[in-house]
């Protein structure tokens, strides 16, 4: 299959970016999405340009490190599927194909495709965390969970932190994935300690680098794992209870 | 790698350590916007439920118009127990402050949101997926519906912008009013965006809330739809009756 590609090109986070045309010729359809910028990569080595740089780890669509706009969608056309399980058999033969990446203030493009998705890693630092004891590893279910909550909170986790929510969203907002890390925790009993703390905390960062949520679902649809906007409503509900839990100042 | 530049920090020292800080993140901004958007819906129902008495014509036997002695109703709130207009001034302040807070967060968060988008925009088109066309253009519904307000009160509340305004007959200012086809035809469209506002945030509002029940959900879409659909039917009920040449 050939493919005609417009691929956003920019040398630094400063410099100046700019759209240019490479033609992927003789690609698999059953090579990904990445495999076929490999090759695209093998190309421009032999002639000596520099090639595309693209963000990618395990390209089995669980790390989070792949993810780039692919015709105005996040991660591709494909429901629920991150780039790199995204295969070139979902094009047509002669496809234009334009590849940017994620676009968010709090999200600067570091080269390429390449974003600087460190904030996330400071929302997580501000309260993605539990605290357990230390000692001999406990009896396996000794804290027994709701097989409700305990499902509710595995579609949280499955959140592979990959940005798409934010790049899909008009705002820049990073409610989709601040609430997955939230809800992922404080459905579960192990999670109750800090649930008010850390839902102001993670909130609080999130909004040092992101927009607001306008209700637009976007997120929802551009997430490679399907999490549900659900938890953007559980967070609202924690955030403003949090606002009222002190009890650890009391008496002080 | 270059450091990020963090956008805004919140100060939680001083007053923000109160509600202030609740009300300083945009969750909490889009809850102030959420329960005055509650509050405005209730008025709009109200609002609709009122004018339908245009519909009632004249009362036979005293000659005078129930549309009338709704609004001079209003003014006699509480009887004889307050001074007369003082429970509308109330309303009317109430009124007020939720338009004033429900465009100031709106205005906020639209600042900070363009701030965070930054630059960026993407050149492929965007094929929305989810987003509905209400939801994306809540800020020029929204502005729509502000200026007729403007024009609304000018109208029919203090009569500048209708020659034939006279105080107390409502009945006979909306018929003035609305057998102007430029004003009618304002109206109607402002109507159009006022539905499209309430399809969206009668159903984000929800959201906004946190009141999330994945039993209940699927009615949340149901309830903005047939609440905008109502006041929409209504609303345009009344300029349409008065161009027809149903009510007179």
């Amino acid at each position: 299959m050939d493919f005609s590609l417009k691929v956003w090109r920019q040398d630094s986070p400063d410099a100046p970016g700019g759209f240019k045309t490479y033609q992927a010729k003789n690609i698999s359809p059953e090579a990904s999405f990445l495999e076929m910028l490999d090759d695209v990569n093998e190309h421009l080595n032999t002639i000596g340009e520099e090639p595309i740089a693209f963000d990618d780890d395990c390209r089995e669509g669980i790390c989070g490190m792949c993810g780039v706009m692919v015709n105005g969608h996040p991660h591709g056309p494909q429901d629920g599927t991150a780039t790199c399980q995204l295969h070139m058999r979902k094009f047509s033969d002669g496809d234009s194909i334009t590849i940017e990446p994620w676009r968010a203030a709090g999200m600067p493009v570091v080269r390429d495709l390449i974003v600087d998705r460190s904030p996330l890693d400071r929302i997580i630092e501000a309260g993605g965390y539990i605290s357990v004891n230390t000692g001999a590893a406990p009896d396996a279910n000794v804290i027994a969970i709701p097989k409700e909550a305990a499902e509710a909170s595995m579609d949280a986790a499955s959140c592979i932190g990959c940005a798409a929510c934010i790049a899909a969203c008009p705002n820049s907002a990073a409610n989709l994935f601040t609430a997955a890390k939230i809800g992922h925790l404080s459905l579960l009993p192990q999670g109750q300690p800090e649930r008010w703390t850390r839902v102001i905390a993670m909130v609080e960062t999130m909004e040092e680098y992101f927009g607001s949520c306008t209700n637009h679902g976007e997120c929802e649809s551009a997430c490679p794992k399907n999490i549900s906007i659900d938890f953007i409503a559980m967070m609202n509900r924690d955030y403003v209870k949090a606002q009222f839990k002190n009890f650890a100042k009391i008496g002080q | 790698m270059t450091a990020t530049k963090r956008v805004r920090v919140h100060d939680r020292q001083g007053w923000r350590q109160w509600l202030g800080g609740f009300f300083s993140s945009s969750i909490g901004l889009k809850w102030l916007m959420a329960l005055t958007g509650i509050g405005l819906l209730l008025y709009v129902l109200a609002h609709l439920i009122g004018n339908l008495k245009i519909f009632a014509g004249v009362d036979p036997e005293t000659g005078a118009y129930p549309i009338d002695l709704y609004s001079e109703a209003l003014t006699t709130l509480g009887g004889h127990i307050v001074p007369e207009g003082s429970i509308l001034l109330l309303f009317r302040i109430g009124l007020t402050s939720m338009f004033i807070l429900h465009i100031w967060s709106a205005a906020v968060l639209t600042r900070r949101n363009r701030a965070a988008r930054g630059r960026g925009r993407y050149d492929a088109t965007r094929e929305y997926i989810t987003a509905t066309y209400a939801s994306r253009t809540m800020r020029f519904s929204g502005i729509i519906v502000l200026l007729f307000l403007i024009f609304h009160l000018a109208d029919l509340t203090l009569g500048n912008a209708n020659p034939d305004y006279v105080y107390g007959a409502v009945h006979d200012n909306i018929i003035a009013s609305l057998s102007r086809p430029v004003v009618a035809v304002f109206y109607m469209a402002a109507n159009v965006a006022l539905a499209l506002h309430i399809y969206h945030g009668a159903w984000s509002l929800f959201q906004s809330l946190g009141t999330v029940n994945v039993k209940y959900n699927v009615l949340r879409r149901y309830f903005a739809g047939a609440f905008a659909a109502v006041i929409l039917i209504g609303n345009l009920s009344i300029p349409l009756a008065v161009l027809a040449g149903w009510v007179s």
